[in-house]
């Protein structure tokens, strides 16, 4: 077992405090990741699961709780939480809007000016960031207002992965891309993980993208971490899932139909290759191929 | 944090006061202002604290929140009130040097803040019990007659509901926006003046850039639905008047009369 790099103890937050808006947003959440860890976190519209990333990174204070930071409380000394902010790495929804530079690489460098490390440092961070997202080294000179939506997509999260954080959290990286988009920021991701052995948390609706990248999901519902397993484990729980309000993979819903027909399918099946390996296994027992 | 800025918002409770029609509403509020300033003795006076103590209650409105837009002006009710003590003429109960203080300075400044605090209370009585639109709609219709003299009345009330309306929307964006930068270690909150105002270059460009792009989308919409002025458009909510507005404008009506009874006869 690798050691433990973010824990979180009892974290509240609650919005609106004593007003009739009031509303806790997420509620008593103990979690504890692993270094290395690559984890998917699922939970429908309002459940706390943006909430719950911002507390990580020391963006919102807990009304209630703890986030322990190798094993560091990050709200003990309010003047360190920008440092926190350097290690774990918060990509925002749609973050193509915070771009405000006039290059593309000089807004890479924002993070990693702000962490107030040489010019050469500096350099050597924006080639590999936007080597890691996938951008062209001719698109850094461009305006990132002339570049198209999924460039400003791959440039804004390269803004994060400059910072070189210890733990990534994307918040719906993939969201309004078209599919190419999608798959190319996906596999960005992966390989950026692989390479670099850091933490990565991604928020996703989209199951499909979770099964593709996560270890382990989290799933949150009406602010409590209501499940935190394997992904296969996880996602063989399809009915408390629906009854959260969310979908299941497709391939995982139509293998589980089947093994109602009492097909002996595994359960938890998540990727069209497996369920593939288990059906052509099944018929070629059966005789039937 | 931004988004807990209140701009003298619409609460809805449901009061008789939220149930007045805005056009009536905006005139009592008018007419209030005038009277309010036509107080020359402290019996006029006392019915016009009555009047706003009344209005807060008939409002169903939290006292808390009216105090919060009364807390924006402390300071104007202090400086002014300090001021009039000091500038009386008359005999001085007190005095040191060039400063003294008078009986008719007091007077002037217990008017003063009386005045100032129950224009507030009104007017911030209006903004709680009137919803944004109705407001803007009742301004449109009591304007109308300036579009004899070539005013656009209706493009500046569009003007005027489009931008309260997106008020909160820029106002959470800007939020997003700076949580964003703080994410990449923008500091905000600390270094000098000049410092600090380049920390928000990185906040208020994007915040210009998607203000550019949400007014470009929401012309398209509206051409779309084409809109095209205030010409030959109708409306689907009309305001009407009831008997509601009748009662409120006549016991607005006695009251007024009650002060300049109490401003002639005491």
């Amino acid at each position: 077992m690798s050691e433990t790099i973010l824990r979180t103890e009892n974290l509240t937050y609650t919005y609106g405090a004593k007003t009739p808006f009031e509303k806790t947003a997420v509620n008593n959440v103990n979690i504890e990741i692993k270094k290395g860890d690559i984890i998917g976190v699922i939970g429908h519209t309002g459940s706390g699961k943006s909430t719950l990333m911002q507390m990580l990174n020391g963006l919102i204070t807990p009304t209630g709780g703890k986030v322990y930071l190798d094993g560091k409380d990050i709200y003990a000394n309010k003047k360190e939480l920008r440092s926190v902010r350097f290690k774990v790495g918060l990509v925002f929804q749609y973050p193509e809007n915070q771009l405000f530079e006039e290059t593309v690489k000089k807004d890479i460098a924002f993070g990693p000016k702000n962490m107030g490390l040489s010019e050469a440092e500096i350099e050597e961070r924006i080639l590999k960031a936007a080597q890691f997202a996938g951008l062209r080294e001719e698109l850094l000179e461009r305006s990132p207002f002339d570049l198209s939506g999924g460039e400003k997509r791959r440039a804004a999260i390269a803004g994060v992965y400059a910072m070189d954080p210890q733990i990534l959290i994307l918040d719906e990286p993939t969201a309004g891309l078209d599919p190419m988009g999608r798959e190319v920021l996906l596999s960005q991701i992966t390989s950026y993980h692989n390479a670099s052995e850091n933490t990565v948390l991604l928020v996703s609706h989209n199951m499909e993208d979770i099964v593709r990248i996560a270890d382990k999901v989290l799933v949150m519902n009406s602010g409590k971490a209501a499940m935190f397993d394997t992904t296969r484990a996880v996602f063989s729980r399809g009915d408390e899932l629906e009854a959260m309000g969310m979908r299941l993979p497709q391939i995982t819903k139509i293998t589980n139909t089947l093994r109602q027909k009492g097909f002996p399918l595994s359960e938890g099946i998540l990727t069209v290759g497996q369920a593939f390996d288990e059906i052509t296994g099944y018929l070629k027992k059966e005789g039937k191929l | 944090m931004i988004r807990d800025i209140t701009l003298g918002q619409f609460y809805p409770s449901g009061s008789p006061l939220h149930r007045l029609d805005p056009r009536v509403k905006v005139l009592m509020l008018i007419a209030s202002i005038v009277v309010i300033f036509c107080t020359f003795n402290f019996y006029a006076l006392g019915i016009v604290a009555a009047l706003a103590v009344a209005s807060i209650i008939l409002s169903r409105v939290p006292v808390r929140l009216f105090l919060k837009s009364l807390k924006a002006i402390i300071f104007v009710v202090i400086f002014t009130s300090i001021l009039n003590v000091f500038y009386g003429q008359g005999d001085p109960l007190w005095q040191w040097g060039i400063l003294k203080i008078t009986w008719p300075g007091i007077q002037n400044a217990i008017f003063v803040t009386v005045r100032i605090i129950t224009l507030v209370i009104l007017s911030s009585t209006l903004t709680f019990t009137t919803s944004p639109t109705d407001l803007t709609d009742a301004l449109e219709r009591l304007m109308k007659p300036l579009s004899l003299l070539g005013i656009k009345v209706h493009e500046i009330a569009m003007m005027m509901t489009i931008a309260l309306r997106f008020v909160p929307t820029l106002l959470e964006e800007t939020d997003k926006i700076m949580s964003a930068q703080k994410a990449r270690g923008a500091d905000m909150e600390s270094g000098n003046l000049i410092s600090r105002i380049k920390a928000l270059i990185p906040v208020l460009i994007p915040l210009f850039v998607s203000a550019f792009r949400r007014a470009y989308d929401l012309a398209m919409a509206m051409e779309c639905r084409c809109y095209q002025g205030g010409s030959g458009r109708t409306r689907m909510r009309k305001l009407k008047m009831s008997y509601r507005d009748l009662i409120g404008t006549l016991i607005l009506l006695t009251v007024f009369a009650g002060i300049i009874l109490c401003n002639i006869f005491l």
